[in-house]
């Protein structure tokens, strides 16, 4: 099994926020907190993209990186989660984020900022499975049920996509070859080309 | 008068013995390495039981069920 991803086609997204009210629902998150949020560039006019964004799960994650008590640590399926009894809630890792990822919910006066929550691909975290701890701490584990996260699963236009990279590269890659438009883009046949048998770009790619 | 003496040099000892059984409540960082508790794998859970080919076969289907061109007749 290879590592585990997003993927968020912009042609598809319809800005319906399905999978955000999915992953509020499914992890009982509090207010103040979205790990998952639409983001839409030129709202209101002609030709709007919308893309849901959370933790990417990055392959050389930054947060991991820059986290001064090191309580970030990656699964075998590539999942990025970290143990909340450890994290004291700097914000470091929010800095160091490209997504804005990390949250921090207000707790208590003077808005404390609370110890950091973030996307964990329904996969909980370092609690015993499926347990009232690790639901409360981390949500739900959807992936030790054999099921992929809510987000994913949820989005009504599949323009979310969410599993084993190689097998959402596949549909990914299969849904533009046959809508016909997309894969003339530049850095196509790197991103989506198979490795042993590279996409065939239409004429005029610039990849 | 000795018996008095004796519980008192006892306390004191078990006073002085009890500084011995103190864990240390500094933490020592190691860089660069995970410092949280452990974790499990998915297919160790209670549903799979640690039948990690189960889970990766329940997975694939999940997986594979996100791409709708699959479900029509002219792929």
């Amino acid at each position: 099994m290879a590592r585990m991803k997003f993927l968020c086609d912009a042609e598809r997204c319809i800005e319906c926020n399905g999978c955000v009210t999915a992953c509020k629902n499914e992890h009982e998150i509090p207010w103040g907190v979205n790990r998952r949020r639409v983001v839409t560039l030129n709202d209101g006019l002609p030709g709007e993209k919308s893309i849901s964004v959370a933790c990417m799960h990055c392959s050389d994650a930054p947060c991991m990186a820059v986290c001064p008590v090191d309580c970030f640590y990656k699964t075998s399926e590539g999942v990025v989660l970290h143990d909340k009894d450890l994290c004291i809630g700097c914000g470091y890792c929010f800095y160091a984020c490209p997504f804005g990822a990390p949250q921090f919910p207000q707790d208590g006066a003077f808005g404390l900022r609370g110890k950091m929550d973030k996307c964990t691909f329904c996969a909980g975290g370092p609690e015993a499975d499926n347990s009232s701890a690790e639901f409360k701490k981390y949500g739900r584990n959807r992936l030790s049920e054999g099921k992929l996260p809510a987000c994913a699963e949820m989005c009504s236009t599949k323009a979310l996509l969410g599993g084993d990279a190689d097998v959402i590269a596949d549909i990914y890659r299969n849904r533009v070859l046959k809508r016909g438009k997309g894969a003339e883009v530049w850095g196509w046949g790197t991103a989506y080309g198979k490795p042993e048998k590279p996409a065939t770009p239409p004429a005029g790619a610039k990849s | 008068m000795k018996l008095a003496a004796a519980t008192a040099a006892a306390a004191l000892a078990m006073t002085g013995l009890a500084g011995c059984g103190e864990s240390s409540q500094v933490t020592v960082y190691k860089q660069g390495q995970y410092q949280g508790k452990p974790d499990s794998r998915p297919w160790e859970s209670e549903s799979f039981k640690g039948d990690r080919a189960g889970w990766e076969k329940a997975i694939k289907a999940r997986n594979n069920g996100q791409n709708e061109y699959s479900r029509t007749v002219s792929n």
